[in-house]
């Protein structure tokens, strides 16, 4: 467990360097921790794979915590507290959600080709794709941009060498053994297999995203496809 | 009360001091590259800090009014002229109807901003109003202004005839071409080799073409670390400062995603983020270690400073 500044008004907390449910699991736990009882000055929690980051205001924590050297001091202080006492299993179930894929050569600009890597056929790859259930790790990169895994190892696939300028939004994609929809139009580097027409990033809505950090997700193919 | 852009500049877009409690759903919080400009010009004209204003790159916009307005420039130098009187940065001015304020020679500096008293009637999206030009919402309909663009004012009643306060300069950033920012150092600072570790905080590095809202990339000397390591994806934040595999280094700035998966080696102190703010191509940034102790202090000095100025500001209006 490593604790650093990520500058003067954050903390990551890091649980590890690699990608495991387990590890996954204490980060949204702390999360919820600090979610749930925001200590004066709290603005944020940011979960990742391994790693929780949290942002607050230096002037509220230092005038809360005066018995500390610094706003660092007493939030690293919170958190190894809270730390002690964490179960790895959050009070709420996780969310089960389905997503309607199409696997339509003309949206699954990489799908020959991770076929081709993994020695398989198309449909043996569809099969193997929509044949798991994956757990949503972290958002980032994107507003709603969800890093799922673990993708089976017989199609998992680098990202390709040259990204691309425009990857179309809805398009579902592979790096390594992670996977994630492209919930705008944007640049990217992921293996795109197919697409969905699900909206993952509505600004206005009550919900903007879609999907949240510890989620299951489950890849349908859309019988149209 | 609104301007007319009559003319849309280059990446002209509403912006304010970023949008937070979205982070974990990948929402980055943008907002204006200098808070320190943005806040001060509201104060100075009484607004909310969080108030919504325009930032500006040269070639700026033109604006017009299209009632009597008083509003306040503050950043970079343009040379503003209204109507063709030279105006002054961090002044509170006065337009009548009809008038156009044109920026015509960049003097210093890389982003100017622009508010008006009352503030810019701007709707907010996810609890902000600032622009997010990757995920278009926010500001302007997610967009750069453009010409014809109208921006409405909220209605607020004020008195136009303003005294033209000024801020005190002890308050304004200390702007230059090649400032020395503070820098705490990050996760990864001590991955580095002992002679990269010198180069980054010995050596000078040079901001490239390369660089926008997003962050800036930085020509040096290749730098180090004593052993490549691939690190996971986890947030990084405005002034997070990367290494990048060739060895360079980037400063995420404040359109940053908000995740990445490079070596962090450092974070550019708040206070000092609008020096950096206003550079652009070809001009240089060293950087100096500080203690996360004395980072907070400066940061704290700032928010005293900025309320001062509020109560000064507040008391001379009641007064007027």
């Amino acid at each position: 467990m490593r604790f650093f500044p990520l500058g003067d008004n954050a903390l990551t907390i890091e649980f590890g360097n690699e990608i495991s449910e387990s590890l996954n699991r204490q980060v949204l736990s702390l999360a919820d921790h600090f979610e749930q009882n925001k200590f004066p000055g709290f603005i944020e929690t940011v979960p990742a794979y391994a790693s929780l980051t949290v942002f607050y205001e230096i002037s509220t924590v230092r005038k809360n915590f005066w018995e500390f050297a610094s706003a660092f001091d007493a939030i690293k202080t919170l958190a190894e507290n809270a730390l002690q006492n964490l179960t790895e299993i959050r009070e709420t179930p996780p969310r089960m959600i389905e997503i309607p894929v199409s696997f339509d050569p003309e949206f699954a600009l990489d799908l020959e080709f991770v076929a081709e890597n993994s020695d398989l056929t198309r449909r043996e790859v569809i099969d193997i794709f929509t044949g798991k259930t994956y757990r949503i790790f972290m958002l980032g990169f994107l507003p709603g941009f969800a890093y799922m895994g673990e993708v089976d190892q017989s199609i998992a696939v680098p990202r390709k060498s040259t990204p691309r300028l425009k990857v179309p939004k809805g398009s579902v994609g592979i790096a390594g053994r992670q996977t994630g929809i492209y919930p705008l139009e944007s640049p990217g580097g992921w293996q795109i297999i197919g697409k969905t027409d699900v909206e993952l990033f509505t600004p206005k809505a009550k919900t903007p995203c879609l999907l949240q950090a510890g989620d299951l997700i489950k890849f349908y193919e859309r019988s149209d496809s | 009360m609104s301007v007319r852009i009559l003319k849309s500049g280059i990446l002209t877009t509403i912006q304010d001091l970023g949008r937070s409690g979205f982070r974990r759903f990948g929402v980055n919080p943008t907002g204006a590259m200098d808070r320190t400009a943005a806040r001060l010009i509201n104060i100075l004209l009484g607004n909310e800090e969080n108030e919504a204003v325009v930032e500006m790159h040269f070639p700026a916009t033109e604006i017009e009014f299209e009632k009597d307005s008083v509003f306040a420039i503050g950043g970079a130098d343009f040379s503003a002229k209204l109507d063709g009187e030279p105006v002054e940065n961090w002044r509170v001015n006065f337009a009548e109807k009809k008038s156009v304020l044109r920026f015509s020679k960049k003097e210093f500096g890389n982003r100017a901003y622009f508010a008006v008293k009352g503030g810019l009637r701007i709707k907010q999206v996810l609890g902000g109003a600032s622009t997010n030009l990757a995920a278009n919402f926010s500001g302007f309909d997610g967009s750069t202004l453009r010409k014809d663009d109208r921006l409405l004012f909220n209605d607020k009643k004020f008195r136009t005839e303003s005294r033209p306060h000024k801020i005190s300069n002890s308050l304004i950033p200390f702007y230059r071409s090649f400032p020395t920012v503070r820098v705490i150092v990050g996760a990864e600072f001590e991955r580095l080799t002992d002679s990269s570790r010198e180069t980054f905080t010995e050596k000078n590095f040079t901001i490239s073409k390369n660089s926008d809202r997003m962050g800036f990339r930085l020509s040096s000397d290749p730098l180090q670390l004593q052993k490549p390591k691939e690190i996971l994806s986890s947030a990084v934040s405005f002034g997070t400062i990367q290494i990048l595999p060739d060895g360079q280094l980037i400063v995420l700035m404040a359109d940053h995603p908000t995740s990445g998966g490079y070596p962090r080696l450092g974070n550019v102190i708040s206070v000092d983020l609008p020096l950096l703010a206003q550079l652009g191509a070809k001009d240089k940034v060293a950087f100096h270690l500080i203690s996360i102790e004395e980072a907070e202090n400066l940061a704290l000095k700032l928010e005293k400073d900025l309320n001062l100025l509020k109560i000064a500001v507040n008391f001379s209006n009641a007064h007027d």
